[in-house]
């Protein structure tokens, strides 16, 4: 299934990295630049709106005909001399492209960022096949060469500053300056001269897409740095692993999503280098191009009729970057290759919830990822759903303490005399905090609330009580039944 | 079962299963063209400034293109590329393409090339490896690329850009020079493209 | 008018004070606030914890509690989404369309507090008096579910005595988010330290928000940092008089 799950709960893995003060500054840090660049980038729009609206649609219309459009892109990028290939799965994806290498006589291959990529856990199935995979996006070759994992969907090195990357360089970078610095303009010099020999005697590369157009078979991949561009370009050999949802109908839709896209990813109005290509193209380009089509949980997802709205995800990162949970946990807590708020939801999706459980719960649903989100998913929707997925697959059997809770609170708050009767026994809770009028510590489960926070004493009298009292329950039932 | 089958049998399972979605049509309520004509001083202008935000210097070429980009590089060594097709006499002394390999690309400082279109309001520039454009390796390796571009190809939307574009030709949308955001989310600019990229802006 | 009050359980059980001032506002303001007896809790705790089908007989039972009103009022940003944003989906979740149907009727004419009072009533001056130092939380429900926007802020400016005080970061979730608080109690704990330290940043004495349950959550807290600032509703100010 490759790198969709963690090896600890989310609660877990958060205690770790909510006790690292420089990774919580980083993130801090990085976090409040990115919103505060797409907040004035989204401002610039008039149209903003309008653009979510048509994108939102766009990518509902696509899946509901996902059959037909993925058979169109496949005939034109055929027609145009590439070779599509279909992957049912991670193992799939990961023995073609193995394939493909092989048969190009290589033993190392340049790639693009790509998410895809990572999801399937590409470079490990190459390297068991004698086969060096060389990350040339700089954050990704920060993650590369620290041994260390993505944390995020567009910056995967989030978690680190620049002086660790300094640190890292210094340490991993074969020929690097020792008098490097950690002025970001001098690691992005590092890392060009360090890559551009690679991509010089590059034969093969292997990048994901951003988007694959049916009706003309073209693939984008959208980026920065122009790492892309040597590895789309200069190499004789591309491989291309795309998502099958990540196909949109026509060139005309591309108008909605390069637009959507930057001002939500970077902040930026555009990115710096868009490639655009069509199968081969004589004397332009790799002469071999080949497109496997990716599954891997994604029809799994695609049947469920709510759940399928985080395959409309254009992973821009804009969920991540407004997420307070995010923001404190770090992406490494979530466990998979998709972090944060779009990561909660498509995460236990692709794997089926119960093997990723406790993602959906990873969310205080307060609905900041919604707004932000250029496609407009109803992330806190689906996280309730996913929920509810979870509790009805474990009914049946002893119920845990949380399910007979629950089902106790249920049936008292279905009927006002249960629920007046409860509020007279919780009054009990009066013995607790007599001298400070406040509850300072309370038994499992509920020591997890005054761990941290107080609560408050339960009043002498409760509303209803009062409401009797004062307004009298003759004239309360009068007006009630009037 | 082949995978291809097996699928687009799992597709066509999971939209039966959700209740068949319909395919709605699609609002396209946004901005499609601009309030400014193609090519239009006002669009020119807001090309220019959204150029120079990004990093990018823009040189006018008031009538004459040869001189602008002779200003243009005046800073770099060496002969300049140029793809096989651009107009004679733009680029005196220029070297043009013989299908150089990766590594002789490399030897040259610059490239000066023309445009398939621009979009003024992301100050984006279209290259769609026309004659006087070249293949697309040509406008990567060099650290410097002059882009000479006509006024009338200068759109404010990128609806506008999208719909003069040929999506079958090799298309690469330039906007700025090379930049990063991976350290802190700080932009910096200059990785592996261009770190440098002047536009002449040919207007009349 | 005569306006049916679900006061909310956890007001109800725990802050009755925010009921009672709840309905001093309407009685003040000319206003008739009534109390459906039967009235218990929305069910929202259930539905966004996963345990839907158990929030199905306390939707019904909502739904019979207020279907007689022609408005209804609750105190909480949050109560308020979960009538008019999930109550119609676990009828139909159940397969109960016709409960369907009666929720969203329901949902169409309840209204959170400074709603009501801002689009409903008219008002924004309520004739209080609370001469304190106060800063307020928007609330994530009330903020980006119900879209109450500068409701609750354009009420409070014109609270005599008052100095409104800017709260930093003030659209930044508190961490609470029902057993979020709980599940995961770590995070939950380090946005509300941040929270917290906005609030103390601010130099108010007292942080509002329309729902008990954030004030809860950020009270609890504020209570072990000993700084002296203290929590209370939106309604508790707005009833305050000279």
């Amino acid at each position: 299934m490759g790198h969709l799950r963690g090896e600890q709960s989310f609660p877990d893995a958060a205690r770790g990295a909510l006790a690292d003060s420089q990774l919580r500054r980083n993130l801090g840090h990085a976090t409040t630049t990115i919103r505060g660049k797409r907040a004035a980038v989204v401002a610039e729009c008039d149209d903003w709106e309008e653009l979510r609206l048509a994108g939102e649609a766009l990518k509902s219309s696509t899946m509901a005909r996902l059959d037909q459009h993925l058979v169109e892109l496949e005939e034109r990028v055929t027609a145009r001399g590439g070779v599509v290939h279909w992957a049912r799965d991670a193992h799939e994806a990961n023995a073609i492209v193995t394939r493909l290498v092989r048969e190009t006589g290589e033993t190392e291959v340049v790639k693009v960022k790509s998410m895809a990529t990572q999801e399937i856990g590409l470079n490990d199935a190459l390297a068991e096949a004698g086969i060096t995979a060389q990350e040339t996006d700089l954050a990704e070759l920060i993650v590369q060469l620290g041994g260390d994992l993505g944390s995020h969907i567009l910056v995967p090195a989030i978690h680190r500053n620049r002086a660790e990357i300094r640190e890292i360089f210094l340490r991993e970078m074969p020929g690097v300056d020792p008098e490097l610095t950690a002025e970001p303009r001098r690691l992005a010099e590092a890392a060009r001269l360090y890559l551009r020999e690679r991509f010089l005697r590059a034969k093969v590369a292997i990048s994901g897409a951003n988007f694959g157009v049916a009706e003309s078979g073209t693939l984008l991949v959208v980026e920065s740095e122009g790492n892309g561009r040597m590895c789309l370009t200069l190499p004789e050999t591309l491989i291309t692993v795309m998502g099958i949802e990540k196909v949109v109908p026509t060139w005309q839709d591309l108008e909605v999503f390069l637009q959507l896209l930057p001002r939500s990813s970077t902040g930026e109005r555009m990115n710096p280098y868009t490639s655009a290509w069509t199968g081969v193209t004589p004397g332009d380009g790799p002469q071999a191009f080949h497109l496997v089509l990716l599954d891997n949980g994604r029809t799994a997802t695609l049947a469920d009729e709510v759940g399928r709205a985080a395959l409309h995800c254009i992973k821009c990162s804009a969920c991540l970057n407004v997420c307070p949970v995010y923001e404190r946990a770090g992406g490494h807590a979530y466990g998979s290759v998709y972090p944060g708020p779009i990561g909660a939801v498509l995460s236990p999706q692709l794997t089926g919830v119960e093997d990723n459980a406790s993602l959906p719960y990873a969310s205080s649903l307060c609905g900041a990822c919604f707004d932000a989100c250029p496609v407009r998913i109803d992330i806190p929707s689906l996280l309730v759903r996913l929920r509810a997925q979870h509790v009805d697959a474990n009914r049946g059997g002893v119920p845990s303490p949380e399910a007979a809770a629950m089902a106790a609170a249920s049936w008292v708050m279905a009927d006002h005399r249960r629920f007046a009767a409860a509020e007279t026994a919780s009054r009990l809770g009066r013995l607790l905090g007599r001298s400070t009028g406040r509850i300072g510590s309370l038994p499992p489960p509920l020591d997890a609330w005054t761990g941290s926070r107080d609560l408050p004493r339960p009043p002498a009298e409760s509303f209803r009580q009062w409401w009797a009292r004062e307004r009298g329950q003759g004239r309360a039932r009068e007006r009630g039944q009037s | 079962m082949s995978a291809r089958d097996e699928v687009l049998g799992r597709i066509r399972a999971a939209n039966s299963a959700a209740g068949h979605p319909l395919a709605r049509p699609v609002p396209r309520e946004y901005a499609r063209t601009g309030t400014h004509a193609p090519g239009s001083a006002a669009v020119l202008e807001l090309l220019r400034d959204r150029l120079v935000d990004y990093r990018a210097t823009v040189v006018d070429a008031a009538g004459d293109v040869p001189a602008a980009i002779a200003v243009a590089l005046a800073g770099v060594d060496g002969p300049a590329l140029v793809p096989a097709g651009l107009p004679d006499g733009w680029v005196p002394g220029g070297v043009a393409d013989t299908g150089f390999s990766p590594a002789e690309l490399d030897g040259f400082a610059a490239v000066v090339t023309g445009a398939a279109a621009a979009c003024a309001v992301t100050g984006t520039i279209a290259l769609d490896a026309g004659p006087d454009q070249g293949r697309r390796a040509l406008t990567l390796v060099p650290d410097v690329h002059v882009c000479v571009v006509r006024a009338d190809q200068v759109v404010e939307t990128v609806p506008e850009l999208l719909a003069r574009l040929d999506p079958v030709r090799p298309t690469t949308f330039v906007s700025g020079p090379s930049a990063t955001s991976d350290i802190e989310l700080h932009r910096v600019e200059g990785v592996h493209g261009p770190r440098t990229l002047i536009v002449v802006l040919d207007a009349p | 008018m005569r306006i049916a009050l679900f006061v909310t359980c956890l007001a109800d059980a725990v802050f009755p004070d925010v009921g009672r001032a709840t309905v001093t506002l309407l009685e003040r303001l000319g206003h008739e606030a009534v109390f459906p007896p039967t009235q218990t809790c929305c069910g929202q705790m259930h539905v966004n914890t996963g345990y839907q089908r158990e929030a199905v007989p306390l939707v019904r039972h909502h739904v019979e509690a207020f279907e007689p009103y022609d408005v209804v009022v609750a105190p909480s940003g949050s109560c308020v989404g979960s009538v008019r944003h999930q109550h119609a989906m676990v009828a139909r979740g159940a397969g109960d369309e016709a409960l369907a149907g009666r929720a969203t009727a329901v949902a169409a004419r309840t209204y959170e507090l400074s709603e009501l009072l801002v689009d409903v009533l008219g008002v924004e001056d309520v004739g209080a008096y609370f001469p304190h130092r106060v800063t307020y939380h928007p609330t994530c429900h009330s903020l980006r579910m119900l879209r109450v926007d500068d409701k609750p802020l354009r009420l409070l400016r014109q609270v005599r005595g008052m100095t409104l005080l800017e709260l930093p970061d003030a659209d930044q979730c508190c961490g609470f988010g029902g057993t979020f608080a709980l599940k995961n109690a770590d995070t939950s704990t380090a946005m509300l330290a941040d929270k917290m330290r906005n609030v103390v940043a601010s130099g108010a004495e007292v942080a509002t928000a329309g729902d008990s349950s954030c004030l809860m959550h950020i009270g609890g807290g504020l209570s072990r940092l000993r700084t002296g600032t203290r929590t209370l509703h939106l309604a508790e100010i707005l009833a305050a008089t000279a």
